[in-house]
């Protein structure tokens, strides 16, 4: 037993998180800015942020992940960190020549303080930052929220630099939330096809999963450009994909530059995907192609082809709030029952929404935002599900209860896929039911006795 | 480019001045300093390096904090103490199973490993302050697992809200009765890297833990094992040797450690240093309050291993155990040589360069010279200038206004328990047979002349010198890891060992020679490019057969 020390009994806990199903603002803001075209992420407080920030990133994409840090001293910490981001831009831009540096702060910077537009204006006085280079900023304070949360505040600094010229493009913004780089390569994929000219962003596709070459380009050719960040105040409209991703960047530039919004859950599964390529091609007046169609014929074959194993299976699954209301509402789509969901990310809508979604349905849910694993651990061991969806952590209870695991969100360290296969969309979705059948079948296969093992499944 | 013929030879003041070149003026000054061509070979005055300095802001260092130092590095195997990080969520997250120190949780089963604990401060704890909270998840960690110990954590902002950890731990201990708790401040932005939270963990190991147990332990030639922390399952291999030997190991600081580990490391006779860097503290504090020596070992590498095993059966002068030792030397090594002698058919006069924390960068140099490799290049993270010249620069050093807010703890013989265990002139006689007490080398004298050392290295020079001096692999950590690789070079990471190890002691030299050997004569570099672009110009139109 790995983890022998969970007791069944549940216990109200009200000061210690224990193994929890989330992470810190910062790293949210650091994997958005490498979505930005020649960004580099830059951690304004004391250097171990970056380092652990890049490692995790790095052990999830098995890629390079570059980003500077003010590497705060003592000193700096009481006194204010201005004099380390000011040398720190100066450096960056002599020595690794980005097109952008996207600042963020952590509870360091942001317990003492510091003013980063402040600092920036006055770095751009000093000529610290050369002509016609971009230095962006967001407050990203790790007391508040989660990861998601800074991912988010990260997205509003990009959509901040929306320069309107009064005149529409005819193009569509679209938020993509915090999914994998294939994932946002796959939303453009979609979007081209039913032919919607749009401006995506963040966009790590081309940069998370950049070749083996023999060259190591420090900024891989992706990612949206500042230009196409100056105009998305001139689009017909926004998408934002996820409510906690993406939605205070799409209202900010609805408020400030008429540029309306809609918010959509993020596109995994069949329903969510529907209501997607709906309003995508609604709100540019086109007529979606049948390869589209074609698409999610396949995904509904699918489901149907192979309901009776997926009928009934109780599941048990953590993560973020945005992805796990489009996994739940896809699970009950096919009657399976996510009966444990928690996420560490706080927001009391996300138990509301989550709820409406598994009302009416032969099961209770247990449901808990702020919630931890070690929370998750306890209700399984007191009634087991068939399947696990999570991140790598959730390995651990994977073994020690005996349940196979979808690895799926952030982070997967032990697997490798998640950054080329998308998992949103109807090829998407495709991928996810494969994947969840393999693990449900191999675990029959596993079980069933020698009289009842078959071939044919 | 493993494949390319190294066509130019650069001089090492070509390079350091090629990896200087495109620093802003103040920021070269600066490097120069922390970048040395070594020359400390005997007959010449080893030049000094300065180390242990602040990093430069925005220079995309490879470098951590001190809470990763302390938590993450010292106190993070001990597998029954529950440590609380006392902060916003990532710190604890980040340290959360990330090194690889393997546990095995013996048969009382304490094992706090795969948890993660943290008070997960929120904005109202950082206004209102979060002693509460931190008492609070005391209570809670003491009634949901009744541990030895629990252990604080500060983090960054905990310092600047003010927060007392010390007095929360010490009424919680009081309160308790039967469970020691006890407070880290190892706030991140403390010194300037890891190596603040090492000493600060050092400090707190030795008050709060060293001495507690005071029941004499079992056992023929104690020794503890200093700065081994079972990456990898590196400690298992080491102390699977031990009891080959005959040697008690009474507590290792801290690969697969326990809170009585640590209680009983005063009755060890002899204090091995690994992990010079981490440890030295404690090792020097066992010395001064209890009288246990202490030597430097190295069990990375098969002859490293055999060396430091002979040092240690020479301190105890005892004839069973040197033959023991012999024996067991006699045993290990035919397969070591076997595997060696077939591996350096294919890694012979290849180059490596390494780039690790704080002791990792010295101690591999041997395996790879066993494979017939050389080390071209090499730096520390986080050594000091004792780590890279060697114990006797340390009158010299001075403490910079970063480094100055560590604290020193004072300790003196203890009235009862001090015990020489050697008599001064069984000291001097085992001095003059060729063993160093209290005493470590360096890094640099067992580099070849010529070869570029550099400190905090940065991701700017780590390509620089890829590029100018092609080696044929590259070792340093995650971060690292993909950018190198994409320039077509082999890279092994010497922190997490890539999911690999042991690497040390006699089965991990086998490992090792047989990894190297795999990555640098991988076939997958040869890929790089496609046909049509080796070849791009069509030179004539193609004819169906």
């Amino acid at each position: 037993m790995l983890l022998r020390h969970t007791p069944t009994e549940v216990k109200e806990r009200k000061a210690l998180m224990i193994n929890p199903a989330k992470t810190c603002q910062p790293i949210g803001a650091m994997y958005a800015a490498l979505g930005i075209h020649g960004c580099l992420p830059h951690s304004h407080g004391s250097q171990g942020c970056c380092a652990y920030h890049r490692s995790a990133l790095t052990r999830h994409y098995k890629e390079p992940v570059s980003a500077s840090t003010s590497s705060f001293t003592e000193g700096a910490s009481v006194f204010g960190g201005q004099a380390n981001l000011m040398q720190a831009i100066d450096n960056i831009f002599t020595v690794y020549e980005p097109e952008v540096i996207a600042v963020h702060t952590t509870c360091l910077s942001e317990t003492i303080g510091d003013d980063l537009k402040q600092i920036r204006d006055r770095a751009q006085k000093e000529g610290k930052i050369p002509e016609g280079k971009t230095v962006i900023g967001a407050p990203t304070p790790s007391y508040v929220g989660s990861h998601v949360t800074g991912f988010s505040n990260m997205v509003k600094a990009m959509a901040e630099l929306a320069e309107p010229s009064g005149k529409k493009n005819g193009k569509v913004n679209i938020i993509p939330g915090w999914v994998e780089p294939c994932d946002m390569a796959e939303i453009k994929r979609l979007a081209g096809m039913v032919g919607v000219a749009i401006t995506l962003f963040p966009d790590t596709s081309g940069i998370l999963d950049a070749p083996l070459t023999g060259e190591y380009k420090m900024f891989p050719d992706g990612g949206v450009t500042i230009d196409e960040l100056k105009k998305c105040g001139d689009a017909m409209g926004t998408l934002a994909l996820g409510e906690w991703c993406s939605a205070d960047a799409a209202r900010w530039l609805d408020s400030k530059c008429k540029v309306p919004c809609t918010v959509l859950d993020m596109p995994f599964g069949l329903a969510a995907t529907d209501r997607f390529i709906d309003v995508l091609r609604t709100v540019a007046g086109v007529t979606v192609p049948d390869t589209v169609a074609h698409e999610r014929g396949q995904l509904v074959d699918l489901i149907s082809d192979m309901h009776q194993y997926f009928y009934g299976k109780r599941v048990a699954i953590w993560g973020d709030p945005d992805q796990l209301i489009s996994m739940c509402e896809f699970l009950v789509s096919i009657d399976m029952q996510p009966v444990y969901v928690v996420t560490g990310t706080p927001g009391k809508k996300f138990e509301a929404r989550i709820k409406e979604i598994c009302a009416g349905q032969p099961f209770e849910v247990k449901v808990k935002a702020k919630g931890d694993m070690f929370l998750m651990h306890q209700w399984i061991k007191n009634e087991s599900v068939d399947l696990l969806i999570g991140n790598s952590y959730g390995k651990y209870i994977a073994r020690d209860e005996d349940i196979p695991l979808l690895r799926w969100g952030f982070p997967i360290l032990d697997r490798q896929g998640h950054q080329y296969f998308p998992t949103v969309g109807y090829k998407g979705g495709l991928r996810l039911l494969e994947k969840i059948l393999n693990l449900l079948l191999d675990r029959k296969d596993r079980d069933d006795p020698e009289t009842g093992f078959e071939l044919v499944l | 480019m493993a494949k390319t013929k190294k066509l130019v030879q650069f001089t090492p003041t070509e390079i350091k001045d090629e990896l200087l070149k495109k620093y802003p003026p103040k920021v070269a000054r600066k490097r120069a300093k922390q970048i040395m061509i070594n020359e400390a070979q005997e007959n010449e005055t080893p030049s000094e390096i300065v180390a242990n300095v602040r990093t430069i802001p925005g220079i995309i260092t490879m470098r951590g904090c001190t809470y990763a130092g302390c938590k993450g590095v010292i106190l993070g195997p001990t597998r029954d103490l529950v440590n609380i990080t006392h902060g916003p969520i990532g710190c604890g997250f980040y340290s959360w199973l990330t090194r690889r120190n393997q546990t095995d949780p013996g048969p009382d089963g304490e094992n706090y490993m795969p948890y993660c604990f943290s008070t997960d401060m929120q904005d109202q704890d950082i206004i209102f302050g979060g002693e509460k909270k931190l008492a609070a998840a005391i209570q809670e960690a003491y009634d949901l697992f009744h541990p030895k110990g629990i252990a604080i954590f500060a983090t960054c902002p905990v310092g600047l809200i003010g927060d007392d950890i010390h007095a929360v731990a010490k009424k919680m201990k009081a309160k308790f009765g039967d469970c020691n708790v006890f407070a880290f401040s190892c706030e991140g932005y403390k010194g300037v890297s890891q190596s603040a939270g090492h000493h600060i963990a050092n400090n707190q190991v030795f008050t709060h833990l060293v001495g507690e147990n005071e029941k004499p332990k079992e056992g023929e030639f104690k020794i503890n094992l200093l700065g081994e922390y079972n990456i990898g399952g590196d400690g298992f291999e080491i102390d699977r040797i031990f009891k080959l030997c005959g040697i008690t190991n009474i507590a290792t600081f801290s690969g697969n450690s326990s809170y009585d580990q640590f209680a009983s490391a005063q009755h060890a006779d002899l204090n091995t240093v690994m992990c010079h860097r981490s440890i030295n503290y404690v090792a020097d504090m066992l010395e001064t309050k209890y009288g246990i020596p202490w030597i430097k070992v190295n069990f990375i590498g098969a002859n490293a291993t055999a060396k430091s095993l002979r040092k240690i059966a020479e301190y105890f002068g005892d004839k069973k155990l040197i033959d023991r030792v012999e024996a067991v030397i006699a045993e290990e090594m035919p397969e070591v040589e076997a595997v060696a002698a077939d591996v350096r058919t294919r890694t012979e006069g290849k180059t490596a360069m390494m780039f690790v924390g704080g002791s990792r960068a010295h101690h591999y140099g041997e395996l790879f010279s066993e494979m017939g490799m050389k080390t071209i290049s090499a730096g520390y993270e986080f050594g000091h200038r004792d780590d890279y010249e060697g114990r006797q620069v340390i009158p010299n050093l001075k403490v910079d206004a970063d480094s100055r807010n560590i604290e020193e703890i004072e300790v003196v013989a203890d009235d009862k328990y001090y015990n020489p265990r050697k008599t001064p002139g069984e000291m001097q006689a085992l001095e003059e047979s060729g063993l160093k007490f209290k005493h470590y080398d360096g890094m640099n004298p067992d580099m070849d002349k010529g070869t570029i050392i550099v400190d905090d290295l940065n991701q700017y020079e780590a390509e620089k010198l890829v590029e100018l001096l092609k080696p044929d692999v590259f070792c340093a950590g995650i971060k690292e890891k993909y950018s190198i690789q994409k320039l077509g070079v082999p890279m092994k990471q010497l922190h997490s060992y890539d999911s690999g190890g042991p690497y040390a002691g006699f089965k991990g030299a086998v490992n090792f020679y047989q990894e190297i050997d795999r990555l640098v004569n991988s076939k997958v570099w040869s890929y790089m490019k496609a046909p049509w672009q080796e070849n791009p110009e069509l030179t004539a139109t193609f004819v169906w057969e």
